[in-house]
């Protein structure tokens, strides 16, 4: 096993699918000669050629539509749009066509499609390279959103994404894309859409994040267990559509206690479909109200105030305490 | 020098056959066979009978809001001119083209009626269900044709959209994809003069929408498109140049909506029955009928024997779409194509449905 970043683990799932599967085309602004502007899809161009490997000129809505044309003609396209923040222009072609190919045509046409793009804050850049609107796709019937948190994950989800029969919209947590590495198995894995896990166990709290804020959340365990003794159950939940609620409501009958973490603007954000959930399987097993440590209903700030905006350790300890506390 | 002119050649072709007098130009005759000619007006009639019994049908309540397509029947002329393995993306105007491909009139009759199980396409039928937000449906053309030029077929992606739909950014996007990579697409631009309310001459401030084409260096033509052989032999030739890998062509079909948007809206708003007028002497129907009457292809007997067929022919497809309903689909089905697999809350949600449906009983 090599240890590897985010980005060097996409890459090989994209390698790898692409080897396994001549169906699978990769397309984007900047993704072939340049490798992509993080560099997830380096050197697949020189690998598999320009026919599989697209350099598109800049406009995410044709993105987005001929991935649809190609999806319906038997192919598996995987588009990159640069940065989540220009994905609104492909918006409409996913919301108005590739969630409703299937439905519409009763069957006959589906859009296995992957839907690529680095989301979220923490690399100090311009403005709309920070935001974290998962939620328009998760609330978007036909659209599975998955969101992973580590190298592995990564690597792991892209392949059952790209292997997926309906289209996948795949939020990169571009915090996460160069912060550590982890060891990622050449053989094959995948990771089943739809399926959360337990990222760190506990019985005291249950903490649910996602993404790029997993980070500060097992961060905030490790705290909390090394100076006052409590022991978190972080569950991790990869995908917000379909969400996996099982596992977090079997954690929260279990502890009691629950606190949702994400960079995401709190108001309709992820959290408040999780705590929805919580209320309707798991209410009488709560010892508190399920606190959310999460971005503000403000658009997120430039860099210099991004730390202030976003979810940070203190702010989880602080929701995470006082609702022990409660 | 720096201030110079950048001289770029362009003409945007113009093509006309059949006059609104059913006169032929001689020159361009395609010469196509008697029972292909008897085919394309059966076809055009089929199209309208059809679309005057869907206003009725609307008009008593029996099926919802659809687009009447009653002046625009020389679209056939692109279909026909296309092979069976080439795609067809419509926008929402091409009731004949897709009676033409063999959708089942029934199951049309069941989309308008409100149910999705109409808007399915059988096996083997190379073309997309109808699309509504326009101009979004161009770019799944393109994406086809990359498609078909990754597998080396030598086939052929033709999308249809409107005179209004060339506002859109999709419409430029998907030109220019196309001319980028030098796909087989064929664009046809049914310019029926009024996007709702908007005139063509507050839709653009271009003289013709063909030469739309030019800013992405492809061929741009513009035809009579009441003249069912101007269209046929325009698509014919773009479709040659797509097989041969010379990339897309825009074709405008010049046309005209003799009747309303969509069943919901009332043009006397917005439009004088007097160009309404002028418009039906450029009928479709009419040149051809008489063209073909005067070159004695087409005698009175056939044209009253095809009008009782087709009546024959949609009073048919009546009694079948009645027939489905009378057999009743289960509400239950509206998830059955949400996913491939249902996820478990939506086999909550339809297990909730399911009692609701029980309890009404």
């Amino acid at each position: 096993m090599a240890k590897m970043n985010m980005v060097q683990a996409l890459n090989l799932a994209l390698r790898q699918e692409m080897e396994k599967d001549d169906r699978v085309i990769l397309l984007g602004e900047d993704i072939g000669v340049d490798g992509g502007v993080f560099r997830v899809t380096d050197g697949l161009l020189d690998t598999f050629g320009p026919k599989r490997v697209l350099d598109t000129p800049l406009a995410e809505s044709a993105i987005a539509g001929c991935s649809i044309g190609m999806a319906v003609y038997g192919l598996r396209p995987v588009a990159e749009i640069q940065f989540s923040g220009f994905s609104y222009y492909a918006f409409h072609q996913m919301e108005a066509h590739a969630s409703r190919m299937r439905p519409r045509s009763q069957g006959r046409y589906t859009v296995p499609m992957v839907l690529r793009a680095p989301y979220g804050g923490g690399v100090r850049a311009l403005e709309h390279h920070s935001e974290s609107r998962e939620i328009y796709w998760a609330h978007t019937p036909g659209l599975k959103m998955v969101i992973p948190s580590t190298p592995r994950l990564a690597r792991a989800l892209l392949v059952s994404a790209i292997r997926d029969p309906d289209p996948v919209v795949f939020y990169e947590p571009k915090a996460v894309y160069r912060a550590f590495r982890e060891e990622v198995p050449e053989e094959e894995e995948t990771f089943p859409i739809g399926k959360s896990r337990v990222a760190r166990p506990g019985g005291d709290i249950t903490l649910i994040s996602y993404g790029a804020s997993l980070m500060p959340t097992l961060e905030a365990a490790t705290e909390l267990s090394e100076k006052d003794g409590v022991e978190c159950e972080v569950i991790d939940l990869l995908s917000l559509s379909p969400l996996d609620d099982q596992l977090f409501v079997e954690s929260v009958k279990k502890t009691g206690r629950a606190v949702v973490v994400h960079e995401a603007h709190a108001t309709y954000g992820a959290g408040a479909e999780v705590i929805a959930r919580i209320v309707e399987k798991a209410l009488l097993y709560l010892e508190a109200p399920v606190s959310r440590a999460t971005g503000f209903d403000i658009v997120i700030p430039l860099y210099q105030r991004e730390k202030d905006y976003l979810p940070g350790v203190p702010r989880i300890l602080k929701a995470v305490r006082q609702t022990l506390a409660f | 020098m720096p201030n110079r002119e950048i001289d770029i050649a362009y003409r945007v072709k113009y093509l006309s056959i059949l006059d609104q007098e059913g006169q032929i130009d001689q020159e361009l005759d395609p010469h196509l066979p008697g029972e292909l000619l008897l085919k394309f007006y059966r076809a055009m009639v089929l199209a309208r009978r059809f679309d005057e019994r869907m206003l009725i049908l609307q008009r008593q309540g029996k099926i919802g809001t659809f687009a009447p397509i009653k002046g625009q029947e020389a679209q056939i002329g692109a279909a026909a001119a296309l092979l069976p393995e080439d795609w067809i993306v419509p926008s929402f105007r091409e009731a004949p083209v897709e009676l033409w491909r063999g959708k089942p009139m029934e199951r049309m009759l069941l989309y308008y009626s409100g149910y999705s199980e109409g808007g399915r396409i059988q096996e083997g039928l190379n073309m997309l269900p109808v699309s509504v937000p326009v101009g979004s449906q161009m770019t799944h053309a393109v994406g086809i044709a990359l498609g078909m030029q990754y597998r080396d077929q030598k086939s052929v992606a033709a999308t249809f959209f409107g005179d209004g739909a060339t506002s859109q950014g999709d419409f430029h996007e998907a030109l220019n994809f196309a001319s980028v990579y030098r796909l087989p697409v064929i664009f046809l631009c049914q310019n029926n003069h009024w996007a709702i309310s908007l005139p063509r001459s507050r839709q653009t401030n271009s003289a013709t929408l063909a030469q739309k084409a030019i800013a992405y260096d492809m061929p741009g033509v513009q035809v009579d498109g009441n003249d069912v052989l101007a269209v046929y032999c325009a698509v014919k030739e773009a479709a040659k140049r797509c097989r041969a890998g010379d990339g897309p062509t825009l074709i405008e079909m010049v046309t005209y909506r003799l009747s309303m948007h969509t069943t919901a809206d009332d043009p006397k708003k917005y439009r004088t029955e007097q160009e309404v007028a002028e418009w039906e002497k450029r009928d479709p129907i009419t040149r051809f009928e008489k063209y073909l009457t005067e070159r004695q292809i087409l005698g009175e007997g056939q044209i009253r024997a095809t009008a009782e067929e087709i009546k024959t022919q949609i009073a048919s497809a009546e009694s079948r779409w009645q027939e489905i309903m009378a057999k009743g689909i289960d509400p239950l089905d509206m998830f059955d194509h949400a996913y491939a697999e249902l996820t478990p809350s939506l086999l909550d949600q339809k297990e909730i449905v399911a009692r609701e449906l029980e309890e009404k009983k």
